[in-house]
């Protein structure tokens, strides 16, 4: 093996200082979250009472979460997709002034999205105090970065010879569309639906307006602990959240390089 | 004279059997075709043309000129402007889409698809048509033999070489029994070696169908080489159509003249049964009277043995040994060199004075310079 200089070892030292700056935080909070008295520190002992303080008080925005995380992704699947197809068929300028206008709901801060949602919908009654009301908030703010990863992998591969060598083989619009275009762009729809996913799950400016008392999600219920229980209660749900949140993100990376381990099977 | 190479052809057995009658070949015919693009942008004059069943019919030209636009319309990947027809055996299926006319598509980008194998490839016009199993397989395994890729079958599109990947978007085309062939610049992205294998091998298979097929290109040496006849477009109209040894030999206009093969360019004018230029004269007993500039390619002219009486002179501009034949720039009277082919074993060097015999019978003249 090739010797290492010293520039190798200094890179190697800078890279995990900087790592450790940003890892440390995370893991003495959920020490903090396991902790049985923050205080005194770890030689008070090691307890699951805040965790199962969480799941008893807190449950329920867990739950929340998690549907609306699926709900939104279930959304922007369904509008994302053939949005970005429409997008990356489309030859004129309007589909490029489109295509920024779909990231104003990033640009705009959080907090004014929800205002207006609350000013043109926050007197239907039923409307303003379901969950459904936070899946438009979340879907507003996921859309774009869908539309985004899948029409980046459609710019990538030449969608439209693609789809005019299916069409010369008889396939209808469907059979193009489904069998595709749609396996071909896997890894921007993958993507996409992982950024919608966490971003959905960690949302707060906006949900923490858009919410009800019945309505809390995960991360608006955490700055409620935070603010008003004990410091070991509120490090446990960041704890909870990892453990949500962290399976989530591999399972998807997972998925998504699925399809180089396997071997198509289909003809 | 479309089918003329099929029959003539010393392979020319069309596929046997049950397989004879599947494959039937259309002629397709262009009337009055325009193409203005909704930009505005004109690609294409209204056109008709005429193409034989089991015909090869080349489109050449330089890009812009309007080839895969008439290409793409007799497709169905796009439609001509209103009063265009494309008619196949007579029957007018201009308002059909690409996927209802049944022709086999073949790209310079391959467009095969990434996310099945080659044998999920060569299936798939099959598998949308609803074909049974046990025979797509056997159709697919036809086709995979065809084109002497057996061994890929299992291969991801990711992993074939570009010759590779053209026979496999070959044989995809092929597997659904197409009306027509149309290639759009299939060797373009290849490099010159496989170039040549693979146009030799298009040129058998071909042969071999007996299909109709429309190739699209800008190499004339591909035109040439493939072409029963070639239909030369510039600026989205035909500046000539007719067998490639007629192109050759008989261009109608200066494009088509200049755009086939080298053609060298002499002005002056013609008198008492030759041709006066300030490099010369030139004996042409049929000279036309008012001929005022004659074309000639570099195998009608030659230098002059020694002894013989020269018809023009000239100087070595420069010379390009090519093996077995020294290629000659020679600067002779006004206007660009002409290039002359001599005999590789005589050495040249810049500004040796040659002289050059001209074959009256290889002298042309254009309409727009008679």
């Amino acid at each position: 093996m090739r010797k290492r200089g010293g520039l190798f070892w200094f890179q190697l030292g800078f890279t995990l200082l900087i790592v450790s700056f940003l890892i440390v935080p995370v893991i003495l909070s959920m020490l903090a979250g396991l902790t049985v008295n923050y205080q005194s520190g770890l030689e008070s002992g090691l307890t699951f009472r805040w965790v199962a303080a969480v799941w008893e008080g807190y449950r329920q925005t867990i739950f929340l979460s998690i549907g609306l995380a699926l709900a939104s992704l279930a959304a922007t699947l369904v509008l994302g997709v053939p949005a970005a197809y429409v997008l990356a068929r489309a030859r004129g300028g309007w589909a490029r002034a489109i295509e920024e206008l779909l990231v104003m709901p990033v640009a705009v801060p959080g907090l004014a999205t929800a205002l207006a949602l609350i000013v043109a919908y926050g007197t239907w009654g039923g409307f303003r105090t379901s969950w459904t009301f936070i899946l438009v908030g979340h879907v507003l703010f996921t859309l774009p970065f869908m539309v985004r990863s899948v029409l980046a992998v459609m710019h990538a591969i030449d969608l439209k010879t693609l789809e005019e060598g299916a069409a010369s083989l008889g396939a209808s619009f469907g059979q193009r569309f489904f069998q595709v275009i749609l396996p071909n762009c896997r890894s921007g729809i993958l993507a996409g639906a992982l950024m919608v996913v966490t971003l959905s799950m960690g949302e707060f400016n906006m949900t923490w307006l858009l919410h009800t008392p019945l309505t809390k999600t995960l991360p608006v219920g955490l700055a409620d602990a935070y603010a008003s229980l004990r410091l070991e209660i509120g490090s446990a749900y960041t704890l909870v959240f990892f453990v949500m949140i962290v399976p989530l993100l591999v399972a998807i990376q997972w998925a998504a390089r699925e399809p180089r381990a396997r071997r198509t099977e289909r003809a | 004279m479309g089918g003329a190479r099929t029959q003539g052809a010393p392979d020319g057995t069309r596929m046997s059997g049950s397989d004879s009658d599947a494959l039937r070949p259309v002629s397709v015919r262009l009337e009055r075709c325009g193409k203005t693009f909704a930009d505005g942008t004109k690609a294409l004059e209204p056109l008709d043309l005429e193409i034989a069943a089991g015909e090869t019919a080349v489109f050449l030209g330089p890009s812009g000129c309007g080839k895969t636009t008439t290409l793409r319309l007799i497709a169905g990947l796009e439609m001509p402007d209103p009063g265009g027809r494309v008619l196949f055996d007579g029957v007018d299926v201009t308002a059909l889409p690409v996927e209802k006319r049944n022709v086999g598509l073949v790209f310079q980008s391959y467009a095969l698809f990434p996310n099945m194998d080659v044998r999920g490839n060569v299936a798939y016009g099959l598998r949308v048509r609803g074909m049974a199993k046990p025979e797509r397989e056997k159709r697919v395994d036809e086709m995979l033999a065809m084109m002497r890729i057996e061994a890929l079958a299992h291969r991801r599109i990711d992993q074939l070489s570009g010759g590779q990947r053209q026979r496999v978007a070959l044989a995809r085309a092929l597997a659904v029994r197409p009306r027509a062939l149309l290639l759009d610049e299939p060797l373009t992205a290849l490099d010159a070696k496989l170039r040549d294998a693979l146009r030799v091998e298009i040129d058998a298979l071909l042969r071999r169908l007996g299909i109709t097929a429309i190739y699209v290109t800008h190499d004339q040496a591909e035109a040439m080489a493939l072409g029963d006849r070639i239909v030369v477009m510039e600026h989205g109209r035909v500046a000539q159509a007719g067998t490639p040894r007629e192109i050759y030999q008989a261009p109608a206009t200066r494009f088509v003249a200049e755009f086939i093969g080298t053609m060298n360019r002499l002005a002056g004018r013609a008198e008492a049964g030759r041709f006066v230029t300030a490099a010369g004269a030139i004996p042409w007993p049929e000279a036309p009277a008012g001929a005022r500039e004659i074309l000639f390619r570099p195998e009608a002219v030659r230098l002059s043995a020694d002894g013989e009486t020269p018809h023009l002179a000239g100087a070595v501009i420069s010379a390009f040994f090519m093996g077995d034949h020294t290629r000659l720039f020679v600067a002779a009277g006004e206007g660009a060199p002409l290039v002359v082919e001599a005999a590789a074993r005589r050495h040249f060097a810049r500004g040796d004075r040659v002289g050059l015999v001209v074959d009256p019978a290889g002298l042309l003249t254009l309409k727009d310079s008679a």
